[in-house]
């Protein structure tokens, strides 16, 4: 969004170098994963059938999981003494670095299964690659993760063509479903400069290198649904500087509240 | 008693019938170093925590007080590394064990039909799918390949 003024760093670790470069970029893995599985727990209880709430659910854990190991090992490389908690429930909105399509209300189920086609496609194909990190954690939790991560992009794929292909209201919220979470695919390939350094070092990745892949997978997926490419939109861009829309912070409000309002609470 | 013994000896908190040590959740045992190693099987298992308590349940209660336990996450787990007892022991309780790549069919625990189907993809536990018998009509678990 280049009418956004640019946003003073927070945290100055984010401007430094090495360690600093680990540290913000481990927070964008955790927070997008953290922040996805958190909006597919709100279905818990309220999908179209136990089935598909078991997948939701499921996927939730498996998100929420990939955030403890990414979040703990940030905290780890940040050494201040923090933990994975700490970082989840004690950051305020501002701190948080995931993409824009994560933090996306549910809306129907036709556009949760539109936003986690297209967060799922592109994090199978980003933790196929990670696998090479030159930080041996981020490698190991990318390698584990990626065989989970192929569930949930298959589950929402199969779920992009039978919505697109059955009813004529199903395909209608499937349409506006992928015409409303497409505008923030752009930010998934931005390169800035901590995207850079990262990949430069060898701890992440170039994106845009499977641009091409991501486009051709979920290009096959809609022609089967019979559906067509959403049209280009001026893309959301800035969620990795700590600029959100207004959800995410009604998501903290309820993901963060026992923890802050009883901060020493144990099970 | 041995130290692998106790290890056998806890069971995971989800499939009772079959131990950590079948599961292939212990990696390794580092008498040197009087340590544990244990790996999770799925990243968001909720079932970690409480299989990695039972553990030191376990080695205290068996005066293993002074050995540690340690998490290793790679090379990652997979379902190949259920011992064969374990996949016996899982066929029993009722839950078909991870099928291996190359094979397609699944037979029913109940009945050993090859006719099944996949329900749901996603089951009770993060390790399992749901699936039902198409001879049988029964509904069974699957212990997901992975």
């Amino acid at each position: 969004m280049a009418s956004l003024p640019p946003f003073p760093p927070r945290n100055s670790r984010e401007s430094g170098s090495g360690e600093d470069v680990l540290f913000a970029y481990l927070l964008r893995l955790g927070d997008d994963s953290l922040i996805l599985g958190q909006r597919l727990g709100e279905w818990c209880g309220h999908a179209p059938s136990v089935e598909v709430d078991l997948s939701l659910a499921n996927m939730a854990l498996d998100l929420i999981g990939q955030a403890t190991f990414f979040l703990d090992r940030a905290a780890e490389v940040e050494g201040r003494g923090r933990d994975g908690d700490r970082l989840a429930f004690h950051r305020d909105v501002l701190d948080f670095r995931n993409c824009w399509l994560v933090e996306q209300p549910n809306g129907d189920f036709a556009q949760t299964m539109a936003r986690q086609f297209l967060f799922s496609t592109w994090q199978k194909l980003l933790f196929g690659h990670l696998v090479g990190s030159t930080d041996a954690t981020l490698a190991a939790i990318a390698e584990k993760a990626v065989k989970e991560v192929t569930y949930h992009q298959d589950l929402a794929s199969e779920w992009i063509i039978r919505l697109g292909d059955g009813t004529d209201e199903s395909r209608r919220r499937m349409i506006e479903g992928l015409d409303w979470m497409a505008r923030f695919v752009p930010e998934l390939f931005e390169m800035d400069e901590i995207a850079v350094a990262a990949a430069e070092s060898g701890i992440g990745v170039d994106v845009t290198h499977f641009r091409g892949d991501y486009d051709r997978i979920t290009g096959e997926v809609l022609r089967e649904a019979g559906l067509e490419r959403p049209a280009e939109q001026r893309p959301v861009l800035g969620g990795r500087r700590g600029h959100h829309g207004e959800h995410l912070g009604h998501l903290l409000c309820a993901m963060q509240f026992l923890p802050r309002t009883y901060p020493d609470a144990t099970w | 008693m041995p130290i692998w013994q106790v290890l056998s000896d806890v069971e995971d908190p989800e499939i009772p019938v079959i131990s950590v040590v079948d599961l292939g959740i212990v990696r390794e045992v580092d008498t040197a170093r009087r340590r544990v190693v244990i790996t999770p099987t799925y990243t968001g298992c909720p079932a970690t925590r409480v299989i990695e308590q039972d553990i030191r349940a376990a080695l205290d209660s068996a005066g293993y007080r002074d050995w540690t336990i340690a998490t290793a996450l790679s090379p990652a787990w997979t379902t190949d590394w259920i011992s064969a007892d374990g996949r016996r022991k899982l066929l029993a309780y009722g839950i078909a064990p991870p099928v291996p790549a190359g094979e397609r069919a699944v037979h029913c625990p109940q009945c050993g039909s090859g006719a099944t189907e996949e329900i749901s993809r996603f089951g009770s536990t993060p390790c399992k799918a749901l699936w039902r018998c198409r001879d049988c009509a029964e509904p069974f678990d699957l212990f997901k390949c992975h």
